[in-house]
C-alpha cells in the first residue's frame, strides 16, 4: 500500500516536472498569437517587431517613449527602468527566461503597450515583436 | 573563602565577556538605522517579485496603511507608468502591506515615520514623509539626479543592501 501511494507520488512528481519541461516558448508563444491573429506563424515578421520596438510615440506625459527606451537599442544587452533598476535582457539569445511563461508575457504586453503605444497590442504585433527578439543576437 | 572569592571574579569575567561579544557581534535580524526592523519576519513572494521588477521593493513600514491603499487602488497610473496586477495577486500583496504598514505596530522604523506624519496624511511616495526628508537632508539635490543613482526612488544605488532591509548609515555608499 505504502508502495502503491510512494509510486503515484513518483508519477505525479514526473507528471509535473513534465509539465514545467513543456512550459511555453518564443515558439510555442509565436505560433498562439498567429493562431489569434489568424494568420500563417511565417507570416510574422522579424522586421515589423524591430520597427515596433524602436519607433518612438508620444507617451502620456508629451515625452518620447519607446520599448528600445528602458530595454536599450540592443535587446541582448540588459536595460534600466525608469528608477535605474537593472532589466535583465529582453532578447532569449542572451536570457533563456524570456517567452517561457505565458501569464508573464501577456502580463508585460499589457502594460507596456498601453504605456508605449496608449493601447493594447494585437496579436499580430506581439507575434511581430517575438519573431524579432528571437533572433536577435 | 579566597577560593569564592576568586571564583567570583571568574564568573563575572566571564559572563561581562559574553555580553561584550553578544552586543558587538553583528546582528543577523535585518536593521534599519538605529535597530529598527525594516522587513517583517516573514515577506511576500507576490510583493517581492512583483514590485521589485521595476524598482526595490519597499519596505511596508515605510507608508502607512492609507497610503498602501491609494497605491494599490491606482496600480495602472503608478508615477506614470502601468503597473497593472490581477485582481488575486493585488489583493495579496495589498493584505501584506497592511499587515507591516508604518502605523501596524509591528516595526520601530514605523512608529518612527508614523511621527512625522500627520494624523490623516497618506503620501504616495515614501520621499514625501518628513522622516525621509530628514535623514536625506545632507545630500545635494545634484547628488539624487546623478545618472548613476536616477531618482530619490533608487534606495539601493547608495543603500547596497536595501534589499535585505538594511539601512544602516554606515554602509551607504554614494556612486559618483
Amino acid at each position: 500500500m505504502t508502495k502503491r501511494v510512494a509510486f503515484i507520488g513518483l508519477a505525479w512528481l514526473a507528471l509535473a516536472a513534465g509539465a514545467a519541461a513543456a512550459a511555453d516558448s518564443p515558439a510555442s508563444l509565436m505560433a498562439g498569437y498567429a493562431h489569434e491573429a489568424g494568420v500563417p506563424v511565417t507570416s510574422l515578421s522579424a522586421q515589423r517587431g524591430a520597427a515596433l520596438y524602436r519607433t518612438e510615440h508620444p507617451g502620456r506625459n508629451g515625452q518620447a517613449v519607446s520599448c528600445a527606451g528602458c530595454h536599450t537599442s540592443n535587446p541582448a544587452q540588459p536595460g534600466r527602468t525608469r528608477v535605474g533598476k537593472r532589466i535583465e535582457p529582453l532578447a532569449p539569445a542572451a536570457n533563456p527566461q524570456r517567452f517561457t511563461d505565458a501569464a508573464k508575457v501577456e502580463k508585460w504586453f499589457r502594460r507596456n503597450c498601453q504605456d508605449v503605444l496608449q493601447r493594447e497590442c494585437s496579436a499580430q504585433e506581439k507575434g511581430d515583436f517575438i519573431a524579432w527578439l528571437s533572433q536577435a543576437r | 573563602m579566597n577560593n569564592y572569592f576568586l571564583r567570583g571574579i571568574g564568573v563575572v569575567g566571564a559572563v561581562g565577556l559574553a555580553s561584550l561579544l553578544a552586543f558587538s557581534l553583528p546582528s543577523n535580524e535585518a536593521r534599519g538605522d538605529g535597530g529598527g526592523r525594516v522587513l517583517p519576519q516573514t515577506v511576500s513572494k507576490a510583493w517581492q517579485q512583483e514590485c521589485a521588477s521595476c524598482h526595490v521593493a519597499y519596505a511596508p513600514a515605510f507608508l502607512p496603511k492609507a497610503s498602501w491603499r491609494r497605491l494599490m487602488g491606482g496600480l495602472d497610473h503608478h508615477f506614470g507608468e502601468n503597473a497593472s496586477l490581477d485582481p488575486a495577486t493585488q489583493a495579496d500583496i495589498l493584505r501584506f502591506l497592511e499587515t507591516n504598514a508604518a502605523d501596524s505596530g509591528t516595526s520601530r522604523m514605523g512608529s518612527r515615520v508614523m511621527r512625522s506624519l500627520g494624523a490623516n496624511d497618506a503620501p504616495l511616495r515614501i520621499t514625501e514623509t518628513r522622516w525621509f526628508v530628514r535623514k536625506h537632508d545632507e545630500v545635494p539635490h545634484a547628488v539624487w539626479s546623478r545618472k548613476s543613482i536616477g531618482s530619490a526612488a533608487n534606495c539601493a544605488a547608495c543603500h547596497r543592501q536595501a534589499e535585505q532591509g538594511l539601512f544602516d548609515e554606515d554602509a551607504v555608499r554614494i556612486p559618483k
